[in-house]
């Protein structure tokens, strides 16, 4: 990826960042550094994976997305505005009765969101059962599958990474939004989560650890997704509350809600008007 | 011949409620593509074998992972496929039973989970293979349809029927060695429309499962014996449940329920809430297993148990009367 290109994306993702903080301040929205620790991954995703424009929508070959990190919406709902898929005045009713954006997604709530997600461990066996149509249609699109690092925890996911190689599904990738931080502690003392990307690759899978930040990095990774034989999981190293530099790595900002002065503060800090 | 399917009344005689299964999957299959069938580790015992030695290309064993399987048919739905899911009921219903309200429900997904081994019939297998609670789990689910056949030829039609069916089902068959009720396929199934197995003017036996012919059974003795006119239904879908058919059977003042389940929350406790919202005050006993965990022992052993055997319906039916108590050895 050019500088130019680099630029142009990490200026989308700090007005990503900005939507998200202020969606969180409106709408009185816990999970603020979930979302912010996924932010440049899913514009990696958006702008630069083939298969993920908007005007594919309905398309039955199109490349699927599973945001399976459900708590973290406002990040998915910003992404999909920014790249078109809806439009972006409709952020002002994330949070509302009888918005199509609820705190955690609705099936088919916006263009998008392909199932209801927000329990964790689902998104990977649902994107492994897509993954397993594919190969029997004979399509070649592939499947994204976006999780937390604390979605680890859940047996499913287990459950998933074992069958995915044994069905040569080398059109599954996972990406790990690894930002070692869960509701109420480390991910990697709550669990024995470490060594993440051993474990994935004990499991059959190959695997990539990036900066989770780096959004070139993150492009490329996502691009060598597919035909190799075995299916792909992205280990992104991130942080929690990235790009604001008071909620980076603060778990407090798991549940706390920005207030007004903060909000400013963020904005300020993303160069944001 | 049902529905153009080639199978005969012939073909199905010898076959368990499981192996008609397989056998009617294995005709959707090579009509419909789109039929994969899905399984954890139990195609053997689910009776699915059959397809999977025809179409290898669309079965897949997730391994002894419910949960993975339950969602990824969800994912091969959302794509356009119809998966047929198998495993023994206990573990469709509580293994997986977040799965199933998340994922096939609530987006109302077609996808059909066939539960075997249901009820009491795993018998001695366990109590941990007993599924007694998988019809008020599942019942609770908003989107999904629940079908309980009587027999292998019920289950035929229920196979057959669920197909063009829209949305996710449960469809709940024992372990294969039920006696038949019916005498052929040759009679209207409809998913949601109760069966009037048998007539009768002073009260009616709502059944399912396996319970369906020992209500027929228990009704010809009441007559014989008591001169006691005795209607059985079939209940065979638990939901949508035929309310009309529950109305017209209060006509008879007095109604009982006979399941292979916990009393609590299947087919009496649905038919409970109809008589109750009608404000109809009638006699009622809903039989079944009384809100305890189960015992083992052969299932038909476990059917007198739980009084849901000929003997526990013709039993229940006369205490609900208020008729003298016949006292028994083998209870």
């Amino acid at each position: 990826m050019d500088e130019k290109r680099k630029k142009e994306l990490e200026r989308v993702a700090a007005i990503v960042r900005g939507e998200v903080i202020g969606m969180s301040h409106r709408a009185k929205s816990a999970h603020l550094g979930s979302c912010l620790s996924c932010v440049d991954i899913l514009t990696a995703l958006y702008w630069e994976a083939p298969g993920m424009d908007p005007g594919d929508a309905s398309d039955p070959e199109r490349d699927r997305f599973i945001f399976s990190k459900g708590h973290a919406a406002m990040a998915l709902y910003a992404v999909l505005a920014e790249r078109g898929f809806f439009q972006k005045e409709k952020l002002a009713s994330f949070g509302e009765p009888g918005s199509g954006l609820a705190e955690h997604p609705l099936p088919g709530g916006v263009p998008g969101v392909e199932l209801a997600t927000g329990s964790l461990g689902h998104g990977l066996p649902v994107g492994l059962g897509m993954a397993m149509y594919a190969k029997i249609a004979g399509f070649d699109f592939k499947v994204f599958v976006l999780m937390s690092d604390g979605e680890c925890n859940e047996g499913s996911v287990w459950e998933a990474a074992l069958t995915a190689p044994a069905n040569r599904a080398d059109n599954l990738t996972v990406i790990v939004d690894f930002n070692k931080w869960q509701a109420t502690g480390r991910s990697c003392e709550i669990t024995s989560l470490a060594p993440l990307a051993d474990k994935w690759r004990a499991f059959g899978w190959s695997v990539v650890e990036v900066d989770g930040h780096d959004i070139a990095a993150l492009s490329d990774a996502l691009k060598s997704a597919g035909g190799t034989g075995k299916p792909l999981a992205i280990i992104a190293d991130t942080i929690k509350g990235k790009g604001v530099s008071f909620m980076e790595d603060d778990n407090n900002w798991h549940y706390r809600i920005p207030n007004a002065a903060e909000v400013e503060a963020a904005r300020r800090e993303l160069g944001l008007p | 011949m049902a529905g153009g399917l080639s199978y005969t009344i012939d073909d199905l005689n010898d076959l368990t409620q499981a192996q008609i299964y397989g056998k009617v999957l294995n005709e959707l299959g090579r009509k419909r593509p789109e039929i994969v069938c899905l399984t954890a580790d139990l195609a053997k015992s689910t009776k699915v074998g059959d397809f999977f030695a025809e179409f290898p290309e669309r079965s897949f064993n997730f391994g002894i992972a419910e949960q993975n399987m339950m969602t990824a048919a969800a994912g091969m739905a959302l794509t356009g496929l119809k998966p047929y899911v198998s495993t023994f009921g206990a573990f469709a219903a509580m293994r997986a039973c977040e799965q199933v309200r998340t994922d096939l429900c609530y987006p109302k997904l077609n996808v059909k989970i066939v539960g075997t081994h249901a009820g009491l019939s795993m018998g001695n297998g366990g109590t941990t293979h007993h599924a007694t609670e998988d019809l008020g789990i599942l019942r609770t689910f908003a989107n999904m349809t629940i079908v309980v056949p009587a027999d292998g030829f019920e289950t035929a039609k229920a196979i057959e029927a669920s197909a063009d069916y829209d949305g996710p089902m449960y469809i709940r068959v024992g372990r294969g060695f039920e006696p038949f009720v019916y005498e052929s396929i040759d009679y209207d199934y409809k998913i949601g429309k109760a069966v009037r197995m048998r007539e009768g003017k002073d009260l009616t036996i709502i059944a399912c499962g396996v319970c369906v012919l020992a209500a027929i059974e228990a009704a010809e003795e009441l007559e014989a014996e008591d001169g006691v006119s005795a209607g059985v239904i079939n209940m065979h879908t638990i939901k949508p449940l035929d309310k009309e058919a529950i109305l017209e059977a209060a006509g008879t003042k007095c109604i009982v329920t006979a399941e292979e389940h916990n009393i609590l929350g299947g087919l009496g406790g649905a038919v409970a809430e109809v008589i109750a919202e009608a404000g109809l005050g009638i006699k009622f006993k809903r039989l079944g297993v009384p809100d305890v965990f189960s015992v083992i022992g052969y299932p038909e052993d476990l059917y007198a148990h739980y009084k849901i055997d000929m003997a526990g319906i013709y039993d229940g039916v006369r205490e609900l009367l208020g008729m003298e108590k016949i006292e028994r050895d083998d209870h």
